[in-house]
């Protein structure tokens, strides 16, 4: 882990899969990314509730909130998991969500706070620099 | 060793790491291992497929991969790919019903119904197959960590509906372990995992010996990031892992080995699939024979549903999809696969409509009626190319087998995280090589075509449905006999946590209509949950 210039520490990212879906391969392969680009990453694993993805966000004081979603349940968790964040105190922080995420949703993801989507196809490096550039 | 290339002419190397050369001679097949592993169709060792006619006898079945929103949903759709000609169902599942959950469970919100069938109890499995008969198709169920939960169902569905189990035939998943390299619905434990697959062979040997309890999956391990070789080395490692389990019992070999099934992955280098497909028929043959000396020659055949191959398709340009679909339902033709599922080219967007159902179901049996696919066995057998690359994919998947084996056993390597962490080292080399255009992908790195606007119907998701889900499951337990429910839970803790099968227990209390979740719960109680290793090193 290096931190960039101009920062006390690295930049901390949770990435968590939400709900039930089970498809964490795009996952693993972005919080490899990130890693390799220098970032800490916390990977929360699989079957995370709303609440439990805040909380971990809170505990780790995270700079960005990552979310990987497959099965179409995006919007239905976002919406649960944005006030919760916001209660939690971290609108501050980078919000972005990957995967299966039909284009006719994007706009619902970024107007409930996700300022980062990248559905399936995303290059790695288009998601590492989409987060340099926003935290500071 | 092959000749060196001519002056500017590149080096192709194939996923499973294999150099191939831009010309094959006879030479190359002897020098590979020759012959010696061909035989004829229908014999020991079984390369050329595990029947003498293959296909001219009786085409693969087709069958999609299919289930929505309710079971009245579900059987609808049922009965629409039937009256198109489709042979056998491959059932869906909705994410709570996999992972062991009622649909008013708090974690199943905004998933009851959403990527499959929503089955709480005995009565969604009556109504799903409702006026299908059982006996002219034949159903899979794509379920795996709560399986032995839903074959009870099925099983007790059927009998109710006076079918003889004697003679029932279909197919589970029921192969947990790759859940845990890859698709995650896993609940319990590794080892009691391990366990309850073991019981469900061991039942279904005894009461439903016609029935397929296990398809052992290497197709998700390879969309985890496996290569070829891998994804059919493992698989081998995952179904001894099961056949261990049960011949511990005193089951012998041949009771079983003869049911259990494989599902691979079809994307990729088409003549890297092809002999993948015989090369291994070739090993798992050798492996049973060697490991187990069966009597019976179905005990080492290596019967296999293909045809899917998500990894391959593209969000980009979807309409290719249905140009890969057919590259992939040919391949698996030519590979002699028993049964098809093939994908459909709106599945990178959405559960597949209707239209994209029959495109797929048209796409094989334009194969059988027009392209003269089912005419012959084998007909790729004797290409110098195809005998060469078999046998070295053998030799490939034979060293990933010892490897695995001597590195402690694939029940051990799953349990530690070691296989995930390797396959995902690998998915990330590979979509760093898609990234950087090292890897060609038609629509996503060369051959763009940015301004369209894909031409997808979305399948929506019906809320309403999923409340009225969740007040039917209500209803069912506000009139089934209580009492009865929660003796039979009683009974299936008890089996669970003593050494007994536990699959009389949950046959019995599937009849009592108790559901999913409270089964579910019942063997957790015992059994535990399954915590995920997480780690990014081998």
């Amino acid at each position: 882990m290096s931190a960039p210039p101009g920062r006390a520490r690295p930049i901390r990212v949770v990435l968590a899969k939400p709900g039930l879906d089970g498809h964490d391969q795009g996952a693993k392969v972005v919080a490899r990314a990130l890693l390799d680009a220098g970032m800490e990453v916390i990977y929360t694993g699989l079957r995370q509730t709303p609440e439990q993805v805040a909380r971990i966000a809170l505990e780790e004081d995270v700079d960005v909130i990552a979310l990987s979603s497959l099965a179409g349940s995006h919007v239905a968790f976002c919406r649960r998991l944005a006030p919760l964040l916001a209660e939690a105190g971290l609108a501050d922080r980078l919000w972005i969500i990957g995967g299966n995420l039909p284009r006719q949703d994007h706009d619902d993801l970024r107007a409930l706070g996700f300022a980062g989507v990248f559905p399936t196809g995303s290059r790695l490096d288009d998601i590492t620099s989409f987060i340099e550039a926003r935290v500071r | 060793m092959n000749a060196p290339l001519p002056e500017g002419v590149a080096p192709v190397v194939n996923e499973s790491g294999l150099a191939v050369q831009p010309l094959y001679t006879a030479d190359d097949v002897e020098s590979s291992g020759g012959w010696a592993m061909l035989g004829r169709p229908g014999e020991y060792p079984f390369t050329r497929g595990i029947h003498p006619l293959m296909y001219r006898r009786q085409p693969w079945t087709m069958r999609q991969y299919t289930g929505f929103g309710d079971a009245a949903d579900t059987n609808a759709r049922f009965r629409y790919l039937i009256a198109n000609g489709q042979t056998g169902l491959n059932v869906a599942f909705d994410l709570p019903t996999q992972c062991g959950l009622d649909s008013d469970d708090p974690l199943a919100e905004g998933e009851v119904g959403r990527v499959g069938m929503a089955v709480d109890s005995l009565r969604d499995l009556e109504v799903a197959f409702d006026g299908i008969d059982l006996e002219r198709i034949t159903v899979s169920l794509t379920i795996n960590g709560s399986a032995a939960i839903l074959i009870a169902m099925y099983l007790a569905m059927a009998q109710r509906r006076g079918f003889d189990l004697r003679t029932l035939r279909g197919t589970a998943q029921n192969d947990i372990l790759k859940e845990f390299i890859g698709r995650g619905t896993w609940i319990f434990p590794v080892g009691p995992s391990v366990r309850l697959v073991g019981d469900t062979i061991e039942y279904c040997a005894v009461h439903a010996p016609k029935y397929s309890p296990v398809s052992v999956c290497g197709y998700h391990i390879r969309e985890s990031g496996a290569n070829p070789a891998q994804e059919m080395a493992y698989a081998f490692c995952i179904a001894c892992a099961y056949a261990d389990e049960v011949l511990r019992r005193g089951l012998p070999i041949d009771e079983f080995a003869g049911r259990l099934s494989f599902n691979f992955n079809i994307f990729g280098n088409l003549f890297e699939q092809v002999a993948k497909f015989r090369a291994g028929r070739g090993l798992w043959a050798q492996i049973v024979r060697d490991r187990y000396a069966p009597r019976k020659p179905s005990s080492m055949w290596m019967r296999m549903i293909a045809g899917g191959g998500g990894g391959g398709l593209t969000l980009e340009q979807p309409e290719l999809n249905i140009v890969r679909g057919a590259y992939y339902a040919l391949v698996s033709a030519l590979s002699g696969a028993q049964t098809m599922a093939l994908c459909c080219y709106d599945e990178a967007y959405t559960i597949p409509s209707e239209h994209a159902q029959r495109i797929s179901l048209r796409t094989m049996q334009l194969l059988v009626e027009e392209m003269g696919l089912a005419d012959t066995v084998d007909p790729l057998g004797g290409s110098y190319y195809v005998e060469t690359l078999t046998n070295q994919m053998r030799a490939a998947m034979a060293r990933i087998v010892a490897e695995t084996d001597a590195a402690g056993g694939i029940v051990a390597l799953v349990a530690s995280g070691a296989i995930q962490a390797r396959v995902s080292a690998q998915a990330y080399r590979r979509q760093r090589d898609l990234d950087a255009g090292r890897l060609r992908k038609v629509g996503v790195n060369c051959y763009r075509s940015d301004d369209e606007a894909p031409n997808v119907e979305f399948h929506p998701y019906d809320e309403a449905g999923a409340q009225a889900q969740v007040d039917r499951l209500a209803a069912l337990r506000r009139t089934r006999d209580g009492a009865a429910v929660d003796a039979s839970l009683r009974d299936v803790r008890r089996a669970a946590a003593g050494g007994a099968n536990v699959m009389p227990a949950i046959v019995a209390a599937v009849n009592a209509y108790a559901t999913v979740g409270e089964i579910t719960r019942a063997l957790a109680d015992a059994l535990g949950r399954y915590r995920e290793p997480v780690r990014f090193t081998e």
